[in-house]
């Protein structure tokens, strides 16, 4: 093992810190952004691409889950429909059986056999298992990325402060950031799921529903908050020593004048690099929540929701469990691989990663 | 030392304060949640509900409420709402189950993750590193119960190969004990495996570069010494104070999930149900007790840092 191998390594599908191709670096003509240089090096990453191509598509199919149900599946995502009957290859079947040994059981993928009605089959409540996937999917995409959203506006704000003007206003976020942090994540998921969903909030200008889809959005995204903010701080208080802040300084500029000309440019490589991160983790932490209750509310569905209701049925229509197992999974590992060609591509050495 | 530890354990403290505070406000805040109305039952008339309400101290402000039920959290006399019992004896019944599943989980995923990781920086760029990044990619993008449900399906309904959830106390048969927590420990281990191995890899391949392992080599040292002595002793601290604060997590009831999703009464799984039930006392214990393991492991982690390594110095 030596030098020469980690430098050979990873032309196509480098991974990890220290695995960049080193000669990329050197083709590259003197003057090119960095930018410019990490665009390049994820281009020539035809994994990352593909996986970040397989993400797009979800998120496509997801957003048109409306095109589907309405002019496919002819259902919307809560519509029941325990008693109807369905035409599969010109039979008529009940969609949830109600004679023989298999009484109670909904109907299985019809594939394309029905006119694109449940071609993924029903749930037990006879709802149209392929319209409450992409229903589904939308609503735990919609969840994520504005938890994400939050997350990093909240963070890159409390990290920056504290970073910046250090003293006071330092010891009051860290702490804050260390009691989210110490608080167990999914423990103060659930507490605060089972608790808004409940009641809802009302704080004057910020009011939110308990069924709301926002709901478990503003939880995630305040549980994430420290695994961004401690970093971002902690590069914000090295920068703040440097010789750019200082000039800046000099020729009177003021605190927030520097932050966001001098500070803010700076971290955007490591804010690019936790987005995907923060993504990926969000969809599962809301798919984890929902899965335990306390994140997206019946009727409304989400992977999460879907799996859980169907555990019961996991030994008699597997495909009700396993389909929305199988979106979830793509979706987050599409964003993992994606995200991690972006870190390579930015920073072959940074060493980004979220603990929990 | 001392003063950084002492300094430390007063960080510990207000932290611990301050989530407890959090966990009862956020329980006070719940329309509906009149614990009064809870304990006396659905159909109680307004008289037992006040009657309750007197014995249980709801009358009294919050802040009393709050000392109160911390009072009783340290002397260990701590009623939960709906079951009337002693949360703490519940805990300890329940602790047992939570601690086999961490103790097999935190082992199989620390001893996998150095192998697979170690694995992969040796063969940094090759298939075999290739193969085990992908593989470590999908364990990190699948989340625990989506595992549990295929083991469940797969492995226990239709091979039948290993039980179908719950839990043997090891003191009544060791043999099934195992038997029911392989796919439990399996299931919670994956993701820590595919962590661990590719923070491992890269700190491999960081250290691989260093110039005490140029100066190893250049002494004559055969290329297994170098490694195992060298490089992944060195790439190895890291990794075990990840593991140290994963485990507190795991250990104060992070496991919930797995718990659920196999059936298992441990903490986790007895927090979850109490939420379910709008119970505070019991969270409010749960919660304490996850989060000192968590602050406290900290603590330790850090103290442990600065004596493998004088260059770093402490300061809280």
């Amino acid at each position: 093992m030596s030098a020469e191998t980690t430098a050979e390594t990873g032309t196509e599908f480098s991974t990890g810190p220290g695995l960049e191709p080193r000669a990329a670096e050197g083709e590259a003509p003197p003057g090119i952004g960095p930018y410019r240089l990490a665009a390049r090096r994820l281009r020539r990453n035809k994994v990352a691409l593909a996986f970040g191509a397989l993400f797009v598509l979800i998120v496509i199919l997801c957003m048109l889950a409306p095109v589907y149900s309405h002019d496919i599946a002819h259902t919307g995502p809560n519509s029941e429909h325990v008693t109807d009957q369905v035409r599969v290859n010109g039979k008529l079947k009940d969609v949830i059986a109600g004679t023989g040994k298999n009484i109670g059981t909904p109907i299985n993928p019809t594939w394309f056999s029905a006119h694109g009605r449940f071609v993924l089959g029903a749930d037990d409540n006879g709802r149209d298992n392929a319209v409450r996937l992409l229903y589904g999917g939308r609503n735990s995409l919609e969840i994520g990325g504005v938890a994400t959203l939050i997350t990093m506006i909240l963070a890159i704000l409390l990290g920056t402060m504290a970073g910046f003007f250090r003293g006071f206003a330092d010891g009051v976020i860290s702490r804050i950031l260390d009691v989210i942090w110490a608080y167990p994540a999914v423990l103060l998921g659930i507490a605060l799921g089972t608790a808004l969903a409940l009641g809802g909030v009302n704080l004057g200008l910020f009011k939110l529903h308990g069924n709301s889809l926002m709901v478990p959005a503003v939880i995630i995204g305040i549980v994430y908050i420290p695994y961004v903010a401690k970093p971002i701080r902690g590069q914000v208080l090295s920068l703040r020593e440097k010789e750019f802040v200082d000039a800046a300084r000099v020729q009177g500029f003021g605190s927030f004048r520097i932050i966001f000309s001098e500070i803010l440019p700076n971290l955007a490589s490591t804010i690019l690099v936790f987005i995907p991160l923060i993504l990926a983790n969000a969809i599962l932490l809301e798919a984890g929540l929902s899965y335990l209750g306390a994140g997206v509310q019946d009727p409304n569905p989400s992977w999460g929701t879907m799996i859980s209701d169907s555990l019961p049925r996991l030994t008699s229509s597997p495909h009700l469990v396993f389909a929305p197992s199988i979106m979830l999974v793509l979706c987050v590992l599409g964003i993992n691989v994606f995200g991690d060609g972006v870190r390579d591509a930015l920073d072959p050495r940074a060493k980004v990663r979220l603990e929990h | 030392m001392g003063r950084f530890i002492v300094r430390r354990l007063g960080s510990m403290a207000i932290v611990l304060v301050a989530i407890s505070i959090l966990t009862f406000l956020i329980f006070q805040a719940i329309p509906n949640g009149d614990p009064a109305v809870r304990i006396a039952g659905r159909h109680a008339d307004p008289a037992t509900i006040r009657d309750v309400r007197k014995t249980w101290g709801f009358d009294k402000p919050i802040y009393v409420q709050y000392v109160k039920t911390m009072g009783k959290i340290f002397d260990g006399s701590v009623i939960s709402y709906t079951q009337s019992l002693n949360v703490e004896d519940e805990i300890k019944r329940d602790f047992p189950v939570t601690l086999s599943l961490a103790l097999g989980a935190g082992l199989l995923w620390l001893f996998m993750g150095i192998v697979f990781g170690v694995i992969s920086a040796l063969f940094a760029g090759r298939w075999t590193d290739r193969a085990l990044t992908v593989l470590s990619l999908i364990g990190i993008s699948t989340p625990v119960f989506v595992i549990a449900a295929l083991m469940l399906y797969f492995l226990a309904f239709k091979w039948s190969i290993f039980p179908n959830g719950d839990y043997v106390k090891l003191t009544d048969d060791p043999v099934q004990w195992a038997n029911h927590l392989i796919m439990p420990w399996t299931a919670l281990s994956l993701l820590f495996i595919g962590f661990y191995s590719r923070v491992l890899r890269s700190n491999i391949l960081d250290t691989i570069n260093e110039d005490y392992v140029r100066t190893a080599r250049a002494k004559g040292l055969t290329e297994r010494r170098v490694i195992v002595r060298h490089v992944v002793r060195n790439s190895l601290i890291p990794i075990i104070s990840l593991w140290g604060l994963d485990f507190a997590a795991i250990i104060g009831g992070g496991a919930i999930i797995t718990e659920k999703a196999f059936n298992l009464p441990g903490v986790g799984a007895f927090a979850a149900n109490s939420i379910g039930q709008l119970d505070v006392p019991p969270v409010l214990v749960v919660t304490m007790f996850g989060a000192f393991f968590v602050v406290l492991l900290q603590t330790v982690v850090d103290v442990l840092y600065a004596l493998l390594d004088p260059r770093i110095r402490l300061t809280a």
